[in-house]
């Protein structure tokens, strides 16, 4: 299945290699930097790249190329599930993931590859086993190794391997049992110049933070599961339950972990909670262009709204602008011509706005199109949908663990033709 | 200092300056590098020497700190070992007996990865070595080892191809494996090895149908795309009459499950074979992983196997997938690009899903763009052509480009649009940007080409825009499309020759050479005007640096020019340069893509790739399908609302794969002789196994902290659980082992009694309870034993009074309960346990239905029901909410023209009446149809169950009045145990009546038929020809319903009916005269 795995940063250098089976010389890298070569933005670079012998499947993460080399057939998203689950991996194990923390982890690194892939086919690919089997580097453990030379090879075996519970250690064991859950939506959406809306979507997640002794059974159930359209879950959860009683029925990972995602179904109307006004002109044979935005809250229901990002990629024509956020900083880069204001909170009061002109190229036509306003945000204590939890027990335990939920909408994909 | 040395042997970072170096480096690690690895031992000298001194003292917690450490220690021999044992090929030969040892170690987890080390090895030698390392872990207890072996395997072949056929062997042994464990991984070894060796498939087909949701994701993406190459070879093709079929669908679906149905001569044309049906059944709950691999891989089966009118319920989750990554939705959108052009219907609703993002990489824009226009229809167009316009603007200019094209796609496909956007499309010709402007007149000369009587003024319009044009492409295309229609434009052409001939030199070539060509065209039809013109040009290109334009120069004076020598062709001039042009076609880039396997790598890059296995058509006629008989036939599961498991009688460690899997049986056994196995590799292995003790330990707290919240379960809970032990007796299975010890203790009439004494289940004690969670992982694989076990001729059968199964344990010493004893008080167990050896006969088993009628009946006028119309049936299988119930299949239908919501069943009566109502629909479309099923307890009688069908507005009332027929559930029994049984009900309990056989009835179908239909009665084999026997069961109560048709000389017959019941027997008795004595 899959051979080698190069990793190539962002000025096109390997910096890591690795082989699961015979050794795959870099050359055939190089059809991956002539791609690399041709694509004008970084994203561009086609995923799947043919050579003579072998093909070529990449990831792009954090500004880092993690390059498959496979030889044979392979359904190409098998791959790119893996790669990806190995930056996941490697995120949760270092806390980023950039190069450097990959050099400075190099060890690691190479024992989780090893034990994540066996003769190219994936082996563990659970957080939960793989820190069984390799702890992960703390200050501490790092101190104490480079004395003692040790490794962070795990003390135990990995039990949770041989499990048909897969996903979940044994012998988990905590002094304050918890279990948190984060309900998080995500509203992508697509904004004429008029204002209406052209599609909006709710995709939303629960993400789970579960530390609880032994081995627990919770349910989660839902006050209005019909919310819930289209829904892809972690294999802990028990399927056939959920198709009967719409309840949510697990024995949870140890740790963090994503529950479930959903969709919202599309026949529920989708409420925006922003609004953006926006009068973005250039004019012909003028060296100035007006650029004006006024933010403000719509159907929030009561909720602030916080952390608000505007950003727009400005036409190639303009040089620089002059404007005047009523809050906020914005910055504007000539070069990649980016423009970003971060408001911080709405206040539904004092509208933030964001004001001024901007210089052209002189002589230049004037550009077609008006950018794409792009927004993000956050309104904590809210799920846009409603969607509710009604209540969470635990079987298979005696004690009573602290349970919490927390709910939050943020912006996805929000754009807002101009 | 490990860590240095690490860093040493694989890390290769040279800052990338000279590749070539590096490589180098990379491929030659020799004294360096051998250095680095002396380092490590040197230096660990030191730490060799306390590590010695610490395994020697007596303390229990030094000698195990130090056994931590030398296995950390060998981890990294182990990595260093695998990369270089090829360059260095006699170093490894040292660490081979090491390994060799390794493999005989009591812990599977250092077994498993001696093995796995040793594989790795790409010495020759080792062969044989390796050959017999493998077969010896293929039959190991532990499931994990058995799965290393797996991945062995490939190693192996992948170092020495000629030990295939051994390896075959090692796989064919390995595929028959029950662990959800090895499934992935042997399948993965199959695939490599010998993919085309799909016989040794069909004895595990059904097995690896089950295994399926258990197995881990990425054996289910290779376990999924192996099963789809393999229906592709046995399964008949489900798409052929396709409007038959979407009538039947749901129909077929249940019936599925009887293969009998399929061996008579139907009227239906197709019959899904119900193990086809079983892959789509067991995959579909796959749709729903987080894995995309496995999302996409479900996709692709239903694809490539599923029923036409089936296959969009994987649209949803595919649409889901968009959200993902990059790279995800860069293949997602490339198969559902496939799709939608096939099927635009499946993803119509979506579209806005596909609407395109300022922020998307280019690549995902142009797919996105590509679906689009597949879905671009006659209702929609108007919405997508405004959002073309948006994206037209964008100012990524391939981008814009590509959405001139795709307006070109609308506009050929969609004649009503066609105007529109040959006008929007000139619109733009006035456009600044010169790609734009270039790709528009390239769309519009394809465009007109398809339609140029009706749009002179367009190229006249373009013959003005012209001067201002600079693309090459773009005056090319101008140009040509002059010469093409220059009789519509007489008066401009020869004026844009003329400007023509005056900037000629400095103009691009392929400008030039059109430029020729109008030119020729021209000096045709209007040789009057253009005469000089043309000669003009022509002496230009005639010295041209351009050898292509000299060339054409040349040919184009000798064709049109007369002179002496070349009469012969210059009078086929016209016809050769005016000659009419097809049109070309714009059709998309993804048009014939799915000849490759959705899903695959070849499909992705559209050429086909190393190792890349063709789906082959569907038989013609399906090949043999008894051969993925096991030894019984496995009854086919149908899902079912209610048939999850809880899970919560059992300790939850033990039994986790029953219960996340919706397979019970198959894994059941695996899980039940993997405990074994735990326990007995415990004992052997001296107590050191620190694995399997954990697992004990852990499992008996579990057990107690179970029996606790036990008290707190739900009364839904507890029925739901006994609703599932129900099942469980309902689906025998026979196993091949047969533990001497089990007793005979099940049957199914039980049932009956289960259901009605749950309720004594919340007041059973906690000891109880206790008890009940300590034996159910044991019990569910004696259980199936005991049906197994042999059937005792002697035994009486009074199914009614049967009671629960009493056992004891194999291994406790105390007499244990089985499945359902927490029903049961002790005190009456103690007094059932005499009785269960005489009462139960395993022999006599629910089957499914020989013959399912047709024929539905009218619930629901849709004059009565204002638009909503109902009509019922009786699919005669066994009702899976409750065992006393009958089952019927309804189906609504809107009629009207608006939306009916929430129907639902309301008031029923007589009240008592026991019914399991349908879910609620929430919405009935118009035109739209929903088969729901419904349960009702009829209580043996053929009294009619009227209840309230309800809308959000309205409500109806209806009734179900079944036929006698419909009341029973067929049973199997041998001939003897008839006779006993009739022995039994003589008396008043038997009904007989002689009738004169129908001609046809006689002769040319066998009796079984007419009574099939009249009755849901399975048949009993007989000795003789003459007489043929038929045996059920009452729904309700279970009692036993005999049927004897006993042919008679002069085409008359005695039907004899036995049965306690005795008002349905006479009800029966003159069903089937009527039925056998039809004309």
């Amino acid at each position: 299945m899959i051979h080698s795995l190069f990793l190539v940063n962002s000025s096109g250098d390997i910096f890591l290699e690795k082989h699961w089976k015979s050794v795959v010389s870099r050359s055939v890298c190089d059809y991956f930097f002539e791609a690399q070569e041709r694509a004008s933005e970084p994203e561009n670079v086609p995923p799947v790249i043919p050579t003579p012998h072998h093909y070529l499947i990449s990831v792009l993460r954090h500004r880092i190329y993690f390059v498959a080399v496979i030889q044979s057939e392979v359904p190409p998203l098998f791959v790119i599930e893996f790669l990806h689950r190995v930056v996941d991996t490697f995120q949760d194990y270092f806390g980023v993931c950039t190069e450097a923390a990959i050099k400075d982890n190099v060890v690691v690194v190479y024992e989780l590859l090893e034990e994540m892939l066996d003769n190219g086919f994936p082996l563990a690919t659970e957080s939960n086993i793989l820190k069984e089997l390799i702890k992960p580097p703390t200050i501490l453990r790092t101190v104490v190794n480079t004395i003692t030379g040790s490794t962070n090879v795990g003390e135990q075996l990995p039990t949770g391997q041989l499990s048909v519970v897969p996903w979940r250690r044994t012998g988990v064991k905590y002094t304050n049992n918890e279990a948190y859950f984060d309900v998080v939506e995500e509203i992508d959406a697509i904004i004429d110049k008029s204002g209406s809306t052209i599609t909006a979507e709710i995709q939303g997640v629960i993400d789970a933070c579960v530390k609880l002794t032994g081995m627990p059974d919770l349910t989660l159930s839902f006050m209005n599961p019909r919310l819930l359209d289209d829904v892809s879950f972690h294999p802990c959860v028990r399927f056939k339950r959920w198709e009967a009683e719409r309840i949510l029925s697990f024995i949870p990972p140890d740790g963090n972990f994503r529950l479930l995602s959903y969709h919202v179904s599309s026949q529920n109307l989708v409420a925006i909670p922003v609004y953006v006004k926006h009068n973005i002109t250039f004019r012909e044979g003028s060296s100035q262009g007006r650029f004006e935005l006024t933010l403000g809250p719509k159907q929030t229901m009561g909720k602030g709204v916080e952390a608000v990002l505007v950003s727009s990629q400005l036409p190639r024509g303009v040089l620089n602008t002059n404007l005047n956020p009523t809050q906020g900083t914005y910055t504007f880069d000539p070069v990649t011509k980016l423009l970003s204001w971060d408001v911080g909170k709405i206040n539904p009061q004092k509208l933030p706005s964001l004001k001024g002109s901007m210089s052209l190229q002189a002589g230049a036509s004037k550009p077609d199109e008006n950018p794409t306003i792009n927004i993000q945000f956050k309104i904590q204590q809210s799920a846009l949908s409603g969607l509710k939890v009604n209540r969470l027990d635990m079987y298979g335990e005696k004690y009573k663990p602290f349970k919490g939920i927390k709910y939050m909408t943020k912006a996805g994909k929000f754009q807002v033709r101009t | 200092m490990l860590s240095m040395s690490t860093n040493n042997l694989s890390y290769n970072d040279q800052g990338g300056t000279d590749s070539a170096v590096e490589v180098g480096q990379e491929t030659t690690p020799t004294s360096s590098n051998a250095g680095a690895g002396f380092g490590l031992f040197s230096v660990d000298f030191k730490k060799n020497d306390d590590l010695k001194e610490m395994l020697e003292s007596n303390k229990e917690s030094l000698k195990l700190e130090a056994m931590k450490r030398v296995v950390g220690l060998k981890k990294l021999v182990y990595v260093y070992l695998v990369r270089y044992a090829e360059e260095q090929q006699d170093l490894a030969l040292l660490s081979i007996s090491t390994f060799q040892r390794a493999l005989k170690d009591p812990n599977q987890l250092i077994r498993a990865s001696a093995l796995r080390v040793l594989s790795s090895i790409r010495v020759p030698i080792i062969v044989p070595i390796m050959m017999l390392a493998i077969k010896e872990a293929a039959s190991d207890m532990s499931p994990y080892v058995r799965k290393t072996s797996a991945h062995a395997i490939q190693k192996l072949y992948s170092l020495d191809q000629d030990q295939k056929d051994l390896l075959i062997e090692v796989i064919e042994k390995l595929l028959k494996d029950k662990s959800t464990l090895v499934a992935g991984s042997v399948v993965m070894a199959f695939e490599e090895v010998c993919p085309d060796r799909i016989d040794l498939i069909h004895k595990n087909y059904r097995k690896l149908c089950n295994l399926l949701v258990d197995v881990e994701e990425w054996g289910q993406v290779v376990i999924i795309s192996m099963l789809t190459r393999y229906a592709r070879t046995q399964f008949t093709s489900p798409w052929k009459e396709d409007g038959v079929f979407d009538e039947h669908s749901e129909r077929a679906f249940y019936e599925s499950d009887e293969e009998k149905t399929r061996n008579e001569p139907e009227a239906k044309p197709y019959m899904m074979d119900p193990d086809h049906r079983l892959l789509l059944r067991n995959t579909k709950p796959l749709l729903q992983s987080r894995n995309t691999a496995v999302v996409m891989s479900v996709a692709q089966l239903y694809w490539h196997l599923a029923p036409k009118n089936e296959v969009s319920i994987v649209t949803k989750s595919l649409v889901r997938l968009l959200r993902s990554h990059r790279e995800v939705q860069y293949i997602v959108l490339q198969n559902i690009a496939s799709m939608s052009i096939q099927r635009k219907g499946m993803f119509e609703p979506y579209m806005k899903s596909f609407y395109v993002r300022s922020t998307d990489a280019t690549h995902i824009k142009s797919l996105k763009l590509e679906i689009l226009t597949s879905l671009a229809n006659e209702a929609n167009i108007s919405t997508v052509l405004r959002e073309f316009q948006t994206y037209v603007k964008s100012q990524d200019k391939e981008f814009a480009a590509g959405t001139i094209q795709a307006i070109g796609r609308c506009a050929t496909n969609i004649s009503e649009v066609t105007d529109t956007c040959l006008n929007g499309l000139v619109l733009l010709l006035s456009n600044r940007d010169e790609t734009v402007v270039a790709e528009s007149v390239v769309v519009i000369r394809k465009l007109l080409q398809t339609q140029p009587t009706q749009h002179s003024d367009i190229i006249k319009h373009m013959a003005k825009l012209f001067d201002n044009i600079t693309v090459p492409m773009a005056r090319a295309s101008i140009l040509w499309l002059m010469g093409e229609y220059c009789e519509r434009v007489p008066k401009i052409a020869p004026d844009v020759l003329r400007k023509m001939a005056k900037s000629f030199t400095s103009e691009e070539d392929i400008v030039k050479l059109q430029t020729v060509n109008l030119a020729a065209k021209l000096y045709l039809t209007n040789s009057k005007q253009t005469k000089l013109l043309t000669q003009y040009i022509l002496n230009l290109g005639k010295y041209d640096q351009n050898y292509d334009i000299r060339d054409r120069t040349r040919f184009i004076r000798q064709l049109i020019v007369p002179n002496d020598k070349n009469g012969a062709l210059s009078k086929y001039a016209h016809r050769i340069l005016l000659a009419p042009k097809p049109a070309p076609l714009l059709e998309s880039a993804y048009k014939d893509r799915d000849r490759y396997q959705l899903g695959t790598l070849s499909h992705t890059i559209n050429t086909k790739a190393s190792g890349y296995l063709e789906l082959s058509d569907w038989p013609a006629v399906a090949p043999d399908q008894s051969v993925r008989n096991v030894e019984v036939i496995e009854p086919v599961k149908e899902w079912a609302p209610s048939l999850w498991k809880t899970g919560k009688s059992k300790p939850a460690k033990s039994s986790d794969d029953k219960f996340y899997s919706d397979s019970g049986e198959e894994e059941e056994e695996g899980s039940g002789s993997s405990s074994s196995e735990d326990g007995s590799s415990s004992s052997e292995e001296s107590g050191s196994d620190a694995e399997s003790r954990v697992e004990n330990s852990s499992q008996s707290s579990e057990e107690s902290d179970e029996s606790s919240s036990q008290s707190e379960k739900s009364s839904s809970e507890s029925e739901s659980d006994s609703e599932k032990k129900k099942r469980k007796t309902k689906t025998p299975l026979q196993k091949k082992t047969v533990k001497p010890t089990a007793k005979d203790g099940d049957s199914d009439g039980n049932v009956a009694k289960e259901a009605s004494s749950s309720s004594a289940e919340e007041s059973s004690s906690d000891s109880e309870s206790d008890s009940d969670a300590h034996t159910d992982s044991d019990s569910g694989t004696e259980h199936k034993k005991k049906t197994k076990s042999k059937a005792k001729p002697k035994v009486e059968v009074k199914s009614k009074k049967e009671v629960s199964l009493l056992d004891l344990g194999d291994f406790t010493p105390a007499p244990v309960t089985q499945l359902k004893s927490s029903i049961l008080s002790p005190s009456l167990l103690g007094d059932l346990e005499g009785m269960s050896l005489s009462n139960v006969s395993s022999t006599i088993q629910v089957s499914g239905p020989a013959f399912v009628p047709e024929k539905s009946h009218d619930l629901l006028h849709r004059m009565t029901g204002k638009g909503l119309s109902a009509q019922y049936q009786f699919p005669r299988q066994p009702c899976l909410y409750q065992p006393t119930m009958v089952s019927v299949q309804i189906s609504l239908t809107n009629t009207s023209d608006h939306p009916l919501e929430q129907i639902h069943i309301g008031d029923r009566s007589p009240t008592g009446l026991n019914i399991h109502c349908f879910n609620t629909v929430e919405c009935l479309e118009p035109e739209a149809s929903v088969t729901v099923f419904m349960g009702i307890d009829f209580n043996d009688s053929t009294q009619a169950a009227n209840f309230q069908l309800c809308t959000k507005e309205d409500h109806f009332s209806v009734s179900i009045q079944p036929a006698v027929g419909d009341l029973f559930l067929p049973i199997t029994m041998t001939e003897l145990d008839f006779r006993k049984e009739q022995g039994k009900l003589l008396g008043m309990n038997e009904s007989s009546a002689t009738i004169t056989m129908a001609a046809e009835n006689m002769t040319s179908q066998p009796i079984s038929r007419p009574v099939a239909t009249v009755a849901n009665l399975g048949v009993v084999p007989s000795g003789q020809d003459d007489i043929h026997r038929f045996a059920g069961k009452t729904a309700s109560s279970g009692a036993v319903v005999l049927v004897t048709v006993e042919l008679r000389e002069s085409s008359t017959a005695l039907i004899t009916i036995n049965t306690e019941k005795s008002v349905m027997g006479s009800m029966l008795l003159r069903d089937l005269k009527q039925a056998l004595a039809q004309a």
